[in-house]
């Protein structure tokens, strides 16, 4: 299955680019995850809780970077697995570009899906890998960002 | 006619509990000390495995997680294949090992692997979860084109090149000559859509183990108790025979699924014996789409030879016939001797020639599903037709009725080893095409146009060979079993009578037509009639039910019992009214000595037979108790037609089935209201696999319609009001004169549908499940 996205992150190229390959950032960022490691310079081993329709798990994932051409573009590949749940694997092409100001990311991800979450969620995979997706960038955002003097957008934030 | 007699519309007696929640399933029934299983299965396609079960075995309420190892090392047996079909170059199919857990490579997802088993069914679940599974993957093949192609990864070492056989019928050499007098040639190419039977009850079993005595009883959703004992018995080895008590409660639908003897059972009844307690699964839906034996999956090419008057000179059918990673219990025959043997249709075809390739592939095993290769052959022949009809601009009706076996033609030796026994096939699609309004057609059609609707007339006019089936037959092609059938009638003392079918009732409604039968044949009220099935040591050794054959095989036997019992009867009214046994006559429950008033009950006799304070002890044995066993002297052939009106949406591709007629001639008829329903549901199953049904699988072998989230079954609102109507030609060789009627509208259902739907669209391009997305496409592309 193939999936693409965009988001538009207001932020400078360079430093979405740093960010994207900064564990802590990710572990803070990416939905449900519960512990990420760097095992290597291009390795990441992830604890991710992830939720696709019917079927949750927690899944152990191992991330390789490559194609490393910063702050233009990586790849991303690897897989997670499951248990019982099943498992995924696959690869995203994330490449990274100005507009005006901001950083307009882009990727084309393929996903294998395995076991029950092929067999009940396979329908669900793309629309829950957007949300995930969004989630992620949301998250990114605020935790890039720097701190802003006053909360300008009032306490009750911008929720979806 | 008796008021609940043969003929007479009978409510069916079992529907009461069924519909009022009093049914008792398998999974109603619970043991004490009883455990609960659940199965880790493969998450992968194909890959060799390595499992760790500590954490499971550690876990909270764990009884035990037995592997397939642990099975291997009690050598426990292979699942087996009942059918040995012998392919062309004279070699018996390939039935490689298939282990009730897999040991060390699995092959298709839902493999199971271990079996864990709880105090509770969350913990066996939970545990199972624990179990950690390191898979190597290996390259899976999921299509038979690509299974069968040259370095394809190879799935059994014992099956090269992923092969299980290449069989043929027919004659090749004379199917070639009649190609080529042929003045046109019909050609199709189609696909029989894999489908998954999801019957309502999933399956389920609890296996028992008495250490006292060494026995054990399997409790199971089967439609064929005395064949689950055999198998597990002399094959997988699990207990002998008379060590092992099969037990099938009421079942909720089988369609063929719960013929065969799967890994779920053996492992939960091996599981029972080793750790001395009872053991409980039962499948949820998701294991259901995964580990239940799916259907069909045919891929075909098919040409049809006519002469200038439209004449079927010659079928010429190449075949390839999907049997997913194991060969199943019946699976090998379904593609062969169900399939290739139907080919004749209702038809004169001059010659025919079939060959199939069946073919393993990393997906679920596929067996029979109801109509079991008759409705592949019945799908290929009435598309075939139809297609030639189209093309040579000849009346589909009249080209099928230049084409039928005549009347008069009976028995009629088919090119394709059969010998049809009786059968008026013109009379049933003329009655078709009567309620129908067939020649009204072209008004509908405008009325249709006019609203910007497409609209189509499709006929399918099948046939099939139920009464499965005679033992020498199909002993002479492979069957490792008999199918003969089983009846015991029992008179207790108070005269009333329990009735022994080796057939199983899992929908059918055996309990009211056999009651029907014995109370029509021996006189006895149909209230006093209790028929008892589905358990080893209640009825005699017995084959079970599948292929429409419980009336025909099962009642067949049932009368040759009840003729004992009207023999020895008579012998105890002679005496008791002294007269000479030659002058008794039987009718209506009384015997009688002929030319008097002079007469004794049926039910008078029991008591007699067992109170037999004056008997003549050395002339007349005590008791009303007779058995009777009946091997068909040939198939029976139900045939029919079928039509089928739809309305096609051109916008949305949508189909809407806006009239179905179905003519059916089953034989005689014991209850015409439980024939309409069989006829209903059929159809309805029919439908399905038309327009709705399409089990598909990714290029891993992931299966991705594994839910009714993407696997659509027909609802009451996809069907119109049935016309549902028979003909009756008698059968000649079963004393009741009966056919079957339970897969008649599987077999007939789907060719109809996709009939009028290539009518409506005017383009055969297009291959089943017809969703709105395929027929929009067929449409635009």
């Amino acid at each position: 299955m193939d999936i693409t996205g965009e988001y538009r992150i207001p932020l400078p190229r360079e430093a979405v680019f740093a960010a994207l390959n900064d564990p802590d950032v990710l572990g803070r960022c990416i939905p449900g995850c519960e512990a990420l490691e760097q095992v290597d310079e291009d390795e990441y081993s992830a604890d991710v809780v992830a939720k696709i329709g019917p079927v949750k798990a927690r899944f152990q994932a191992t991330i390789t970077v490559s194609n490393l051409n910063p702050p233009e573009s990586y790849t991303l590949s690897g897989e997670g697995r499951g248990g019982a749940a099943g498992f995924a694997s696959g690869s995203a092409d994330v490449s990274l570009e100005t507009v005006d100001e901001d950083t307009v990311l882009r990727y084309t991800a393929s996903i294998r899906p395995g076991g029950k979450i092929a067999q009940v969620g396979s329908r669900l995979m793309g629309g829950t890998a957007r949300k995930l997706g969004a989630e992620f960038f949301s998250r990114f955002v605020e935790v890039v960002t720097p701190a802003p003097l006053s909360d300008e957008r009032g306490p009750a934030g911008q929720e979806e | 006619m008796a008021e609940n007699g043969i003929g007479a519309s009978v409510p069916r007696t079992e529907d009461h509990r069924f519909l009022t929640g009093t049914g008792s399933y398998t999974d109603d029934s619970n043991l004490p000390h009883q455990t609960y299983a659940a199965f880790v299965r493969s998450t992968h396609a194909h890959a060799t495995v390595a499992l760790d079960t500590s954490a499971a075995a550690a876990a909270p309420g764990v009884v035990a997680v037995l592997t397939g190892t642990d099975l291997a090392g009690d050598q426990v047996g292979s699942l087996i294949c009942g059918w040995v079909v012998t392919g062309k170059d004279g070699e018996p199919h390939k039935a490689p090992p298939h282990p009730a857990l897999a040991a060390d490579t699995v092959r298709h997802v839902g493999d199971a692997m271990a079996i864990v088993v709880a105090e509770s069914a969350r913990a066996a679940r939970d545990a199972a979860e624990l179990v950690k599974v390191d898979y190597t993957p290996l390259p899976a093949v999921v299509s038979m084109r690509d299974a069968l192609a040259e370095g394809a990864p190879q799935i059994h070492a014992e099956a090269p090149g992923n092969l299980c056989y290449d069989w043929e019928i027919g004659d090749r050499a004379a199917t070639d000559e009649a190609f080529g007098r042929a003045r046109h040639v019909a050609r199709l190419d189609l696909v029989n859509n894999r489908l998954i039977p999801n019957a309502m009850e999933p399956r389920a079993a609890i296996g028992d183990y008495n250490p006292a005595t060494g026995d054990y009883t399997l409790r199971l959703t089967s439609q064929n108790p005395h064949i689950h004992r055999l198998v597990l018995a002399a094959f997988v080895q699990i207990a002998p025979e008379h060590k092992l008590h099969v037990i099938a409660p009421d079942v909720g639908g089988g369609f063929g699924s719960k013929i065969f003897i799967y890994q779920e059972e053996t492992a939960v009844l091996w599981a029972a014996g080793k750790i001395g307690r009872p053991v409980k699964w039962t499948a949820d839906r998701s294991e259901s789409f995964v580990a239940d034996a799916h259907g069909r999956d045919h891929e075909t090419h098919v040409e049809l030879a006519l002469d200038e008057g439209g004449r079927f000179l010659g079928l010429r059918v190449e075949t390839r016939a999907n049997m997913g990673a194991y060969l199943s219990t019946f699976a090998s025959c379904v593609p062969s001797y169900l399939y290739g043997t139907l080919l004749q249709g209702q038809y004169t075809t001059e010659a025919i020639y079939c060959e199939v390739k069946a073919v393993f592939t990393n997906t679920t095993p596929v067996d029979a599903l109801r109509g079991a290769g008759r409705p592949e052959a019945t799908y290929l022949i009435e598309r075939i037709v139809d297609q030639a009809a189209h093309d040579m601009g000849i009346d589909p009706a009249e080209l099928r009725r230049r084409n039928f076996i005549p009347a008069d033609a009976f028995p009629y030796p088919t090119k394709v080893a059969l010998e049809y026994d009786s059968g008026n096939y013109g009379l049933a699609l003329d009655r078709a095409l009567e309620l129908a309004d067939y020649n009204g057609f072209a008004a509908r059609r405008a009325e249709s146009e006019a609203k910007g609707r497409l609209r189509g007339i499709g006929l399918s006019a099948y046939i099939e060979a139920c009464g499965i089936a005679p033992s020498q037959v199909v002993g002479s092609l492979g069957a490792g079993v008999g199918l003969w059938e089983s009846g015991g009638i029992r008179f207790n003392p108070t005269g009333n009578v329990l009735v022994y079918t080796g057939s199983h009732s899992h929908g059918q409604g055996h309990e009211t037509t056999f009651a029907q039968l014995v109370s029509d044949y021996l006189g006895v009220p149909f209230e006093n009639i209790e028929v008892v099935h589905g358990d080893t040591e209640k009825t005699p050794f017995g084959m079970g039910t599948y292929g429409s054959r419980s009336l025909a095989v099962g009642g067949s036997a049932l009368v040759k019992a009840m003729d004992k019992i009207i023999a020895k009867g008579r012998k105890i009214a002679a005496f008791s009214l002294e007269a000479s046994e030659e002058d008794i006559e039987f009718s209506g429950g009384d015997f009688k000595v002929a030319g008097t008033d002079r007469s004794m009950n049926i039910a008078e006799v029991a008591f007699s037979a067992y109170v037999p304070h004056n008997y003549p002890l050395d002339e007349l044995e005590p008791g009303l108790e007779e058995t009777g066993f009946y091997d068909p002297a040939n198939f029976t052939f139900p045939a029919g037609t079928h039509v089928c009106e739809v309305e096609v949406d051109p916008e949305t591709g949508t189909t809407e089935i806006v009239h179905w007629v179905a003519v059916d001639d089953f034989g005689n008829v014991i209850n015409p209201m439980i024939v309409e329903g069989q006829v209903h549901g059929g159809v309805a199953h029919g439908v399905g696999q038309a327009l709705l049904e399409g089990c598909a699988y990714d290029a891993d072998g992931q299966l991705v319609t594994g839910s009714f989230m993407d696997y659509t079954m027909p609802r009451a609102d996809d069907l119109p009001d049935l016309t549902v109507e028979t003909t009756c030609t008698p059968c000649p060789h079963n004393p009741l004169g009966v056919k079957g009627c339970g897969e008649a509208g599987a077999i007939a259902a789907p060719a109809a549908v996709m009939n009028a739907i290539t009518h409506a669209l005017g383009t055969g391009a297009i291959d089943m499940p017809a969703t709105p997305q395929a027929v929009w496409r067929a449409l635009n592309q």
